[in-house]
């Protein structure tokens, strides 16, 4: 083998990790794209990215390596989560197709993107693989510094003034100026009044001395579960267990379980339903 | 392995961003599927790097990490404003200029 195809191919070990990581990423992607939940979309993009990340140190690229786990995983996936959870939780996507076919044009378009590109890199005369034993020798830190200071270092100023601009941005975007006097609490109290809306505390969820989760609408002395107990959140996201049944389908097991052991033919439904009704007054 | 296929996935992970970009509607999902082709384009420039044996290639992953930064923040900020002015994520609904 010549030293030119030498350096060409990679090592076994290699191999087996692109293969093996490289099934991965490309699961990450799709899942990104496919998961209808943002949270889990959110999950699949920072394993695709830790997997990118191993392939940059493979590649030599130890500084980008480190960033990329400690900026992209972690601090910009999270704070894609921060608002996911700031936003995401009651917006789910919506099935609607508001263009029609939309949704099988963009996916034709994408894959004839992809055979091109992918048909691109097949026919470019990639013969040469040089290898980044020669500009790491100093190590990759020292090498990247060099260059960022000397050759691009105009860049390198021109991206701190885009760092200020982004975070000034962000800040007048999120920041909501007052254009009214906060409400005092005496003022909400006298509005609640005159409105007529519910005037005491609202009534505590869970079902007591049974179920006492947040989650459990209270039942109304009429059996029925009130869903002004349960938080707004939950009602949105139809999150909310209904437990107001749970006490006769009891009852109605342990009838037909006694009636198993009994050997007794099974009861009739007349007397099933008088019995039920006798233990829900 | 020839290290070529380096520069395959990342065609594949940017085509699959891009089809994301096209077919959600979710804002935060989009600007996911755009974060994906950058990491793609990324992952080209390092190949690049080795296969040129020098570190120019990183040093451009590494600016395209900061602007990616920047515009995260910036994007995330834009999102959260929408959302407050229509309780709504979804890229469809901001059509007020339609007829």
């Amino acid at each position: 083998m010549s030293p030119q195809l030498a350096a060409y191919t990679t090592s076994t070990g290699e191999a087996v990790q692109f293969w093996m990581l490289g099934t991965v990423a490309v699961l990450g992607a799709l899942c990104t794209v496919f998961m209808r939940r943002a949270v889990h979309s959110a999950l699949c993009l920072a394993g695709t990215m830790i997997v990118l990340a191993i392939f940059y140190l493979a590649n030599g690229a130890y500084f980008l390596g480190i960033v990329q786990v400690v900026v992209y995983t972690g601090a910009i996936m999270m704070l894609f989560l921060f608002v996911v959870m700031l936003v995401g939780v009651t917006a789910a996507d919506s099935l609607k197709e508001t263009i029609k076919g939309q949704r099988w044009l963009a996916l034709l378009c994408g894959v004839g993107f992809g055979v091109l590109l992918l048909a691109g890199i097949g026919n470019a005369s990639l013969t040469e693989f040089g290898g980044l034993a020669q500009a790491n020798a100093n190590g990759n830190v020292e090498g990247l510094a060099a260059l960022i200071f000397t050759k691009y270092v105009f860049a390198f100023e021109i991206t701190g003034a885009l760092l200020i601009t982004a975070a000034v941005g962000a800040m007048v975007l999120t920041h909501r100026e007052r254009t009214e006097r906060a409400k005092t609490q005496r003022e909400l109290a006298a509005e609640r009044v005159r409105d007529g809306r519910q005037l005491p505390p609202l009534p505590a969820p869970g079902v007591y001395a049974r179920h006492n989760a947040v989650d459990i609408a209270g039942l109304l002395p009429d059996g029925t579960p009130s869903e002004l107990t349960v938080s707004r959140t939950l009602r949105e996201r139809g999150q909310i267990r209904d437990v107001s049944n749970e006490a006769l389908n009891d009852l109605r097991a342990l009838e037909q379980r006694s009636e198993e052991r009994l050997e007794r033919t099974p009861g009739e439904p007349a007397d099933l339903t008088r019995r039920t009704e006798e233990a829900s007054k | 392995m020839n290290p070529v296929n380096y520069l395959y996935l990342a065609a594949l992970l940017f085509t699959i961003g891009a089809t994301g970009v096209l077919i959600r509607r979710n804002a935060i999902v989009v600007f996911m599927c755009v974060e994906l082709m950058l990491n793609a384009c990324n992952l080209a420039f390092v190949t690049f790097s080795r296969m040129h044996g020098n570190l120019d290639g990183q040093i451009i992953a590494f600016f395209t990490m900061v602007v990616a930064a920047a515009e995260v923040v910036v994007g995330l900020a834009i999102i959260v404003s929408l959302f407050r002015s229509r309780h709504s994520a979804s890229v469809d609904d901001a059509s007020l200029m339609k007829l």
